[in-house]
């Protein structure tokens, strides 16, 4: 076998595998978001925007996803640090703080909704302690900030912890000789932190940025489960598209319109993070 | 003043003695190198000295001042590593430069130090360039700029050389010496290369299972080794010996010969000399050639003397082959005698 056409040989299944179950579907919905029975349109598109619920949705999407990333990202930071410098009892940490990514995210709505609603565990544990008459409920259309309270922590408990990986892997890349050489040359623990840990580090806070905040965009179970129709978002109105309405074309569309968003924060996360040439490890 | 004062200095890795009782004093400018195989504690001791290791028990004084409680920052001292170290997301400048900015020195200060440290270094070109884009001697250059831009009182070099090819580490280790005679700085070299250390130390202190066996100058430590760890670790090919029996008046009987030696009341020691302090003459030690390897300058010669071997670096000129017997004369002023147990030197 000529050994120039191995590789691609290995990569044949692969690259069959994503064309079949990747591109052509992306080139179907694609197909179905410029189509209707007249043939080529923007009408799609044009339906979507002009729907009063899609501002709020975008803000709404733009808004969780501008509260949850940071928060994630600086408790992964902090719990990637804290884990490396562990010596014992290093992986059974961090199995615990993976286990809510093991949760569909439908169940980890669940669980958060069985703590926030009216009969739920908050309520009950602040009645007992006096702290309030009766029972509320938390999560209506009269307490929108708690709605949204809700669903950011439900997030930031159930996605943190794939940073959380990505993170520990990356900061375990780091030679340990710069942070020594850091500190003979007088960098305090911060320092080293800012300027060894957080620059080497570019690679992974690039992908554990770019699936986090591609995964912020997609958010949809969770908010079901603890908002409703209060708090619609982005994937919400696409699935209602094309179940409650039955427009598949309106739903290719929108669904566009989150591919671009991801895309357009993607390049943006690379472009700032990236490595200049000769810069690497 | 940067005398360095180290006091009865012991660490222990859980249940590991890697340094057990270490004393020993370095003079102000004086450059000390710690030589010795790898695991004998020497680099314990340096990264104890940093600060970057914390000692069992025992004090580290720099300058008249006790350190061992102090953060590395604050003893005066800055640290050349065996990988470098060279920070890769940083510019030669910036490298250069880490130290004197996290001391928050004023711009000028920082751009005059690193611009007049790297044309000491010849790297003055590379200061606009990551550590990908340089080669190793050049990465190694950045290494010591670093260091020497601190203006440290001490500078601490752990197998600085050791990642270099073989004539890379020849060039920077002439270039190091006078670099640091210039600096006026006390340096401590952390080396397992006997060359490396004898060509650069004002002293070696040789390091056996974490203890130092001798501390002297390079030409004290090879002529007058203080035990059988320093005369066989030190010089290629090392030291011979050879079991010397007792005869009478502080004679002894060595391979078919008699020499004088110390006044021991053993009926065995041991008798050492250098392979090129020997001559084939019409007496001597009694030798059989077992191999010889003509290296151009001299010849290396293995022969078996008192049943042990024995190497001889001999005139190249001279016609010997496997199997011949020889007598070898020592030159009598080069004998050196050691104890058998206790293998420490013993005086004449």
């Amino acid at each position: 076998m000529n050994s120039n056409r191995l590789p691609y040989l290995l990569i044949l299944p692969v690259t069959l595998f994503l064309c079949l179950f990747f591109l052509y579907p992306f080139f179907q919905v694609a197909g179905q978001a410029f189509t209707n029975d007249q043939g080529l349109t923007l009408a799609n598109f044009e339906r979507v925007f002009s729907d009063w619920k899609f501002p709020i949705s975008l803000k709404n999407t733009l808004l969780l996803a501008a509260a949850v990333v940071p928060v994630q990202l600086a408790l992964a930071l902090l719990m990637a640090t804290m884990v490396n410098r562990m010596k014992k009892g290093r992986d059974i940490v961090l199995y615990i703080w993976t286990i809510p990514l093991g949760i569909s995210d439908l169940a980890a709505g669940i669980i958060w909704l069985a703590i926030f609603e009216q009969s739920g565990f908050l309520n009950s544990m602040m009645h007992s302690l006096g702290m309030i008459d009766r029972p509320t409920s938390l999560l209506s259309y009269k307490s929108m900030g708690m709605v949204f309270l809700a669903i950011a922590l439900a997030e930031i408990w159930r996605a943190t912890a794939i940073m959380l990986v990505i993170l520990v892997a990356g900061i375990g890349l780091i030679p340990k000789e710069y942070y020594e050489a850091a500190e003979v040359f007088g960098a305090s623990p911060w320092k080293r932190f800012t300027r060894i840990t957080l620059p080497l580090l570019r690679p992974s806070l690039q992908t554990a940025l770019v699936l986090r905040v591609i995964l912020a965009f997609e958010i949809f179970a969770v908010v079901a489960a603890l908002g409703g129709t209060l708090f619609p978002v982005l994937m919400g109105e696409t699935y209602s598209y094309q179940f409650d309405l039955l427009d598949s074309g309106s739903a290719a569309a929108i669904a566009l319109v989150i591919l671009g968003i991801s895309i357009a924060f993607t390049l943006v996360i690379l472009r700032a993070l990236r490595v200049p040439k000769g810069a690497q490890i | 003043m940067a005398e360095i004062l180290i006091k009865n200095v012991a660490k222990k890795f859980e249940t590991y003695q890697a340094l057990s009782d270490i004393n020993l004093t370095i003079s102000d400018r004086e450059f000390m190198v710690l030589l010795g195989a790898s695991g004998c504690g020497k680099t314990t001791l340096l990264r104890i000295i940093a600060g970057l290791e914390t000692a069992t028990s025992g004090e580290v004084w720099i300058g008249g001042k006790r350190i061992d409680h102090l953060p590395p920052k604050d003893r005066g001292i800055a640290m050349v590593f065996q990988n470098y170290a060279v920070f890769p997301h940083m510019t030669v400048f910036e490298n250069i430069g880490f130290g004197l900015r996290m001391q928050k020195q004023p711009e000028a200060v920082v751009q005059e130090r690193v611009k007049r440290t790297a044309s000491l270094m010849h790297i003055e070109q590379l200061l606009g360039r990551y550590s990908g884009e340089l080669s190793g001697g050049q990465r190694q250059r950045v290494a010591v700029a670093r260091a020497l831009a601190m203006e440290p009182d001490v500078i601490l070099m752990d197998e600085p050389l050791s990642n270099l090819d073989a004539l890379l580490r020849l060039e920077m280790r002439a270039e190091l010496k006078g670099v640091l005679a210039e600096s006026e700085t006390t340096a401590i070299y952390v080396t397992h290369d006997q060359v490396e250390a004898m060509s650069l130390a004002d002293r070696i202190s040789v390091m056996n299972r974490g203890e130092i066996v001798q501390a002297a100058t390079p030409m004290e430590v090879y002529r007058n080794p203080a035990a059988e760890f320093v005369a066989g670790f030190i010089g290629n090919p090392p030291m011979n010996f050879v079991v010397a029996d007792r005869a009478e008046n502080h004679q002894w009987r060595v391979a078919g010969e008699h020499y004088s030696g110390p006044k021991s009341d053993e009926d065995q020691i041991h008798f050492a000399i250098r392979p090129e302090d020997v001559v084939i003459a019409e007496t001597g030690l009694d030798a059989r050639v077992r191999l010889v390897e003509p290296l151009g300058a001299h010849l290396h010669v293995t022969c078996d003397v008192g049943g042990r071997m024995f190497r001889a670096v001999l005139d190249s000129g001279l016609e010997v082959k496997a199997g011949d017997h020889l007598k070898l004369q020592p030159q009598l002023d080069r004998i050196r005698w050691f104890d058998k147990n206790t293998t420490k030197a013993l005086e004449v």
